[in-house]
C-alpha cells in the first residue's frame, strides 16, 4: 500500500481501489475512455492499458491523440495515417491482439464529407476556405473528430469482430468541459439559427424582426466583412445536408459513451491543478450520468526509506564540514523526497475527503521515460497493482 | 533600472507550470509603485486558483496580489465573446446590436467556428490592455503577462495575421489583425517558453521555437521550470547514478544506509538526464533560467520566490 493509501486509511478514509483487470476482464466493457488536463500521462495511461487488456486476452485497438514519438514507434504509430495497425511483439497466448492508430484530425473529417455527400458537393466542401480552417484549426474539431472516429471504430467493432475493446485517448482539453461539450458545441453551430439564417435570410422568424435585422446584419458587415460572409454562406449552403448528420452522430455517440458498454477513467498526477481538473472531470461525468470507474493517479513518489525529511536535513547537517559529500546530497535530496512525498500525500488526501466515492489506482513515478512495449507492461503491472 | 520589455507572453507544454511561472513573472515587473496586468485566456481560472481569489471570469480587472517590492498586480481572464461585445461596443458603440447578435448565436459563431477570429479578439484585448491610455500616467499598466496556450498551439496563437488572411482581406478585423501583429513583433514584446527538464516538454519547446520563427515575434527566455539543483560534479553524479557508491551517514544502520544509495543513485541518474536536456535547450541560444523544484507545492510565498529568481534575468535584459 502506498503512503497516501496508508494515511487516507488511517484517517478513517478507505479509499476504493480501481481494479483495472477487473474491468479489462468484464467483456461487456467494449470502451475505455481516458480523460484529464494536459501532462497528465493520459497517453501512456490508455497505452498501458490497451497493451494489458490485449496481452489477458482481449481484442483491442487504441486510439491515440498525440503520443510521443518514441512511444508512437514503439507502438508501430509513427506514421500519421488515421488507420488502426497491429502492434507487433506483444504476448499472444491469451487469445488477443492490439492494434493502434493515431487521430488525424483532418482526414477524419474529410471522410465524413465524401462518406455523407455527392462527390460534387464533397469536392466543393473540401476546397471551401471556411472548411479548411475548421477541419484544421478549430479548438473544438480534435476533440469532435476523436468521438467522429471513436464512432466510426465502435460500427467496425461491431460489423466485423475485428475488435471488442477500443481504449480512447482523449485530447488535452482546454478545460473539463471541453470534451463532453465540443461536439455538442459543433454540431449545435452548424445546425444553428445563425447558420440558417445566412443560408436563408428571407425565411424563417428573423424575417420578421425589421429593424433588429437590418442592425445585426450591419454589425456583421462591419465586424466581418461581407467577404467573411459570402465565403461563409458558399461553405453553408454546401454543407447543408450534412447538418443534421453531425447532430445525429453527436447523440448517438453520447449515448453510447452513457451505456453501460463504456467506462472513463480521469487520469491526475498527486498535484493541486491536476487534481482539481480531475475533480472537475469527476462531478461533470457525474452529473451527465456518465458511466466513471474511477481515478488513475500517475507519478506518485514512493520512497522505501522511513527517515524524516527533518531527521534527514539534521544528520546532513553534521556532516556539512567533513569530506562526506555524497552523503550530504543523498541526504538532501532524501529530504527533498520526503518532503514532495508530503505535499503529494496532503493533496490526495484532501481529494479522497471531498470526493471519497471515486475508486483510485496509483502508479508510482518511474525513474525513465516510457518508451517502450517493456515499460508500458510495467505501467500496465502497477496500475493493476493494489498494494 | 525599467525592464525593456512591457508585454510577456509566457508559453509551455501542459504541466510544466506555465501559469505558475506567468504570475511569478508578473510579480518580478511589479516592483515598487508599479501596476502589472496577469491575463489568462484558456478559461481554466488558473489565476485566481494560483493567488487563492474569487474567480476572475466575466469580472473584468481586479486587483489580485501586492508584492513584497511594493508593486501591485491584476488579474484579467480574457473571454473571446465578452471581447468581441466589448469591441462592437468600443469601436462601433454596437452594445445593443451585440447583446442582439448574442442571443442569436451569432456571438458564439463569431468567437467559435470563425477561423483565427477568436484568437484576434483574445490577443485584440492583451493589445488593448497594452495600449491603454490613463490620466497622469503614461500607460495604465506598466508591464502585461499572458499567460499564454501551451506550446503545441503558440505558434498558431500568435499569427493572427495569418489566421485571418485567408479570410479578411481588407475590413476592419484585418486592421484590428495588423495593428496586433505590430505590436507582438515590436521591440517591447517578449515571448517566454516553459519546460522541465524532461523529453518531451523539450522536444515541444525546440519545436514551438521554431514555429514562432516565422512570425518574428522575439523570444525572450526558456525557463527551466522545477529543476533540482546539484553540487555535484559529473563524475561524482555518474558514480552515485551506477549505484556502486557505498554512503556512511554515521547513525544510520547499514541497511539504512543501502536504501538511501539505491534511492541517491536514482536521483543522481535523473540530475544527469537533466543536465542532458539542458545541453540541448543551451543549442537554441536563447537565455536560459532556472526555477528549482519546490517540494512544499506552490502558494503565494512560493510565487514571490520564484519572482525572486526571474528577477535577475529582467534586471539583465533592462541592460
Amino acid at each position: 500500500m502506498t503512503s497516501a493509501l496508508k494515511s487516507a486509511a488511517r484517517a478513517g478514509l478507505p479509499v476504493p481501489f480501481l481494479d483495472i483487470d477487473k474491468i479489462i476482464g468484464d467483456r461487456e466493457t467494449k470502451i475505455i475512455i481516458c480523460c484529464g488536463s494536459g501532462g497528465v500521462g493520459k497517453t501512456t495511461t490508455s497505452a498501458a492499458v490497451a497493451l494489458r487488456a490485449a496481452e489477458a486476452g482481449r481484442k483491442v485497438v487504441v486510439l491515440t491523440i498525440d503520443p510521443a514519438r518514441r512511444l508512437a514507434q514503439s507502438l508501430g504509430v509513427g506514421e500519421l495515417d488515421n488507420t488502426p495497425r497491429p502492434v507487433s511483439m506483444i504476448d499472444t497466448a491469451a487469445g488477443g491482439s492490439l492494434d493502434a492508430m493515431m487521430l488525424d484530425m483532418k482526414n477524419t473529417f474529410d471522410d465524413v464529407v465524401l462518406a455523407h455527400s455527392t462527390p460534387e458537393k464533397a469536392a466543393a466542401i473540401l476546397q471551401n476556405q471556411f472548411y479548411v480552417a475548421l477541419s484544421s484549426e478549430f479548438s473544438g474539431t480534435q476533440e469532435y473528430m476523436a468521438m467522429e472516429k471513436l464512432g466510426q471504430l465502435h460500427t467496425e467493432a461491431e460489423a466485423s469482430g475485428r475488435w471488442d475493446l477500443i481504449v480512447v485517448d482523449t485530447p488535452p482539453a482546454r478545460s473539463a468541459l471541453d470534451f463532453l461539450d465540443a461536439p455538442e458545441h459543433l454540431s449545435a453551430l452548424l445546425d444553428g439559427r445563425f447558420l440558417r439564417f445566412l443560408l436563408h435570410p428571407t425565411r424563417g422568424p428573423l424575417r420578421l424582426m425589421g429593424a433588429g435585422f437590418s442592425m445585426i446584419s450591419a454589425a456583421m458587415n462591419k465586424i466581418l466583412g461581407a467577404q467573411i460572409i459570402s465565403d461563409v454562406q458558399t461553405f453553408v449552403r454546401a454543407f447543408e445536408a450534412l447538418f443534421g448528420g453531425f447532430r445525429q452522430r453527436a447523440t448517438s455517440t453520447f449515448q453510447l459513451l452513457s451505456s453501460r458498454h463504456s467506462t472513463f477513467l480521469v487520469v491526475a498526477t498527486p498535484q493541486h491543478d491536476a487534481l482539481r481538473e480531475a475533480e472537475y472531470f469527476v462531478d461533470r461525468l457525474t452529473e451527465e450520468g456518465m458511466p466513471l470507474s474511477g481515478m488513475v493517479i500517475n507519478r506518485v513518489h514512493t520512497c522505501a526509506l522511513a527517515i524524516s525529511p527533518e531527521r534527514a536535513l539534521s544528520l546532513a547537517e553534521d556532516l556539512a564540514d567533513t569530506s562526506a559529500v555524497l552523503e550530504v546530497e543523498a541526504l538532501r535530496r532524501h529530504a527533498n523526497l520526503m518532503r514532495m512525498i508530503e505535499t503529494e500525500t496532503r493533496m490526495m488526501e484532501r481529494f479522497a475527503a471531498a470526493r471519497p466515492t471515486v475508486a483510485q489506482t496509483q502508479v508510482q513515478s518511474l525513474p525513465t521515460d516510457v518508451t517502450d512495449l517493456a515499460a508500458l507492461r510495467r505501467v500496465g503491472a502497477l496500475l493493476s497493482d493494489k498494494d | 533600472m525599467t525592464p525593456r520589455h512591457t508585454l510577456h507572453i509566457v508559453s509551455g507544454k501542459g504541466g510544466t507550470g506555465k501559469t505558475t511561472i506567468a504570475a511569478g513573472l508578473a510579480c518580478a515587473l511589479a516592483t515598487s509603485g508599479r501596476r502589472v496586468l496577469l491575463c489568462e485566456v484558456e478559461g481554466r481560472n488558473g489565476i485566481s486558483e494560483l493567488f487563492d481569489v474569487p474567480p476572475l471570469t466575466g469580472r473584468g480587472e481586479r486587483r489580485i496580489s501586492r508584492t513584497p517590492a511594493g508593486g501591485t498586480v491584476y488579474g484579467l481572464a480574457i473571454d473571446a465573446q465578452e471581447a468581441l461585445v466589448e469591441y462592437l461596443d468600443t469601436f462601433y458603440h454596437l452594445s445593443v446590436a451585440g447583446k442582439a447578435l448574442d442571443r442569436f448565436g451569432a456571438v458564439d459563431f463569431a468567437t467559435s467556428i470563425a477561423p483565427g477570429l477568436r484568437d484576434v479578439l483574445l490577443t485584440g484585448k492583451v493589445y488593448e490592455a497594452v495600449r491603454r491610455k490613463i490620466k497622469s500616467r503614461p500607460n495604465a499598466y506598466d508591464a502585461v503577462v499572458l499567460d499564454a496556450p501551451p506550446t503545441g498551439r503558440i505558434a498558431q496563437f500568435l499569427n493572427v495575421n495569418l489566421a485571418v488572411a485567408g479570410l479578411a482581406k481588407v475590413g476592419p478585423i484585418r486592421s484590428q489583425a495588423d495593428s496586433i501583429m505590430r505590436l507582438l513583433r515590436s521591440a517591447t514584446t517578449a515571448l517566454h517558453f516553459v519546460t522541465l527538464l524532461e523529453d518531451m516538454p523539450v522536444t515541444e519547446t525546440e519545436e514551438a521555437v521554431a514555429a514562432v520563427r516565422p512570425t518574428r515575434i522575439r523570444i525572450g527566455m526558456v525557463i527551466e521550470n522545477m529543476v533540482t539543483p546539484s553540487p555535484l560534479d559529473n563524475d561524482q553524479l555518474q558514480t552515485a547514478a551506477s549505484g556502486s557508491v557505498i554512503l556512511k551517514v554515521p547513525g544510520l544502520t547499514i541497511k539504512q544506509n543501502q536504501a538511501l544509495a539505491s534511492e541517491f543513485a536514482i536521483e543522481a541518474a535523473r540530475t544527469l538526464q537533466e543536465q542532458q536536456r539542458h545541453d540541448r535547450l543551451t543549442a537554441l541560444s536563447l537565455p536560459l533560467v532556472q526555477i528549482p523544484f519546490d517540494p512544499g507545492g506552490i502558494d503565494e510565498g512560493a510565487i514571490f520566490a520564484i519572482a525572486e529568481q526571474l528577477t535577475d534575468q529582467i534586471a539583465l535584459e533592462a541592460a
